[in-house]
């Protein structure tokens, strides 16, 4: 066991909060059966599955938390790679981008935050287009060149933040260390996704990008935000080194931040002209799915908090 | 001793690389079979295909795992003894030298003594992710027992990860459809026209990227 006491209380109230989910949703199933109900049943019971992993993940051992965050980084590049148009040149380029993972991993898990914040931008970025134009295919090269190297910033470096993010709370974050931390950032980003849809279903009617996800609106939008921030606001203290009122701002970040990447996702899979990016977890579609908001939410929390509470600005 | 190596590899192995590495989708999975004697058809693009499908049913039911493949491929060597009884495939010999008539009489012995036998009727993995004609033993093989369900299964994915001429393995998700199982009408002609437009049917439902 690797985990304070604000860590196990915050995983206990999560589990107490999605007992109450699952209640309200069997309760709702029973006054108004259909497809709808169903579905959010469907769903309340692949949270179960998710935070049970997660949490399993988390509280064994630190190794164990980073393995489990890079394969679902994996996961979300082979789902990306699954869904784009490719060249059948270009295998040996797709293997090398997969091979970064456990590397980009391994720097954060190391905490070599100088390696860990370059290799993908730079070393991956220059190093995959020469793999690239050695195979000599220059039809369709910056199609290739651009797609993969988006993708794996967008599933790989985005993502391996939350890896860093234990590594310099451990260092950084006192009680809380960096499982408080992260379990912050999940939490809030999760809880932000459920927090807009639910506005949204309740008063939304006023859509953002209609031409992208008409289903996002401003009331769902600022709902959420502002549900966060107040949810961070009591979260915050307890989980990391951030006073209620920093924590808020980054709940309210957070939020933002998990909206962008939202509908950055929604547009790529319009692009692609599918519904959901895979399969893999009932009701909420692939792993992309589910980790959109992350793609934002975990790079901008994390240099947030470097900046004002790692570089002492605070 | 064999058995336990059969099911150690499949259980340690095969498992493991093709739902957690590779990751396989499956669509109308129900509609396998959930006993013998039953036929899968599907097309064929890569080694994995068999190792694929072999994954999708139940760990209980390997045993009864039938793969047809012909024998002049596989050799006599190691490689050769690993597909017989490591993977299990049941050998059809197309050297021509034994007789038309006899040459499904494995498979059908098969059949009766309640295996699930898996086809691929295009003969050949081809190029990948494209269909190539389909052969008609397994038309003959349905007239032969005509109560036996056969079950089309569409696979793609597989043909990107592992094409044929190359071990560079590279993962992609696995999309497989299953079909409604259907039998022998009542001729061969029929059963192929039927086998083609399933199959035809069962890869439209699928959205894929273009793999130039």
């Amino acid at each position: 066991m690797n985990i304070s006491t604000p860590v196990l209380y915050a995983i206990s109230a999560i589990f107490g909060l999605l007992a109450l989910a699952t209640i309200l949703v069997w309760w709702i199933g029973r006054q108004r059966p259909g497809k709808a109900s169903s579905e959010l049943m469907l769903r309340v019971r692949s949270w179960w599955v998710m935070i049970g992993v997660f949490t399993i993940a988390m509280v064994v051992d630190r190794t164990i938390s980073t393995i489990f965050l890079g394969f679902i980084s994996y996961l979300a590049l082979k789902e990306y790679f699954s869904l784009i148009p490719t060249r059948r040149i270009d295998r040996l380029v797709l293997l090398f981008a997969y091979l970064a993972v456990p590397i980009q991993f391994y720097w954060a898990h190391i905490g070599w935050y100088g390696m860990f914040v370059v290799f993908i931008p730079l070393w991956m970025f220059l190093f995959l287009p020469m793999v690239m134009v050695l195979q000599g295919q220059t039809d369709g090269f910056l199609r290739a060149v651009g797609t993969v190297s988006w993708g794996l910033m967008m599933t790989v470096f985005t993502l391996s933040h939350t890896a860093m993010m234990i590594a310099e709370g451990n260092i950084s974050n006192g009680i809380g260390a960096g499982a408080g931390l992260l379990l912050f950032l999940v939490f809030m980003a999760q809880f932000n996704d459920v927090a807009q849809f639910t506005w949204g279903k309740l008063t939304g009617r006023h859509a953002i990008v209609p031409s992208v996800s008409p289903k996002k609106t401003w009331e769902g939008f600022i709902g959420g935000v502002l549900t966060t921030a107040c949810l961070a606001a009591i979260v915050g203290p307890y989980l990391t080194i951030m006073p209620w009122i920093w924590s808020a701002a980054a709940g309210a970040m957070i939020a933002v931040a998990g909206f962008i990447g939202d509908v950055n996702m929604s547009a790529v899979k319009r692009d692609l002209q599918v519904k959901d990016s895979g399969g893999l977890i009932p009701g909420h579609g692939g792993i992309l799915d589910r980790v959109d908001s992350l793609t934002y939410a975990a790079p901008i929390f994390l240099h947030f908090f470097y900046y004002f509470f790692v570089g002492g600005r605070i | 001793m064999v058995r336990w190596l059969r099911l150690g590899f499949f259980a340690l192995i095969v498992r493991p690389v093709l739902l957690l590495i590779l990751g396989v989708n499956i669509r109308n999975r129900e509609r396998l079979p959930k006993q013998g004697p039953a036929i899968l058809v599907a097309n064929h693009n890569s080694h994995l295909d068999t190792l694929a499908l072999m994954s999708m049913l139940p760990l209980s039911d390997l045993s009864k795992l039938t793969p047809v493949a012909a024998v002049d491929y596989f050799g006599t060597g190691a490689f050769g003894w690993f597909a017989k009884h490591i993977i299990g495939i049941l050998p059809i010999d197309r050297s021509g030298r034994t007789q038309r008539k006899n040459l499904l009489d494995g498979a059908i012995e098969a059949l009766d003594s309640g295996k699930i036998l898996i086809l691929f009727p295009e003969g050949t993995r081809g190029e990948p992710e494209r269909i190539a004609t389909y052969k008609k033993g397994v038309a003959h093989l349905a007239r032969a027992r005509p109560d036996v369900p056969v079950t089309p299964v569409f696979m793609h994915g597989l043909g990107k990860a592992l094409p044929r001429g190359t071990y560079l393995f590279v993962p992609f998700t696995c999309d497989v459809f299953v079909g409604e199982p259907w039998g022998y009408g009542g001729d061969i002609p029929g059963f192929m026209l039927q086998l083609e437009a399933r199959m035809k049917e069962l890869a439209q439902r699928g959205q894929f990227p273009p793999w130039e």
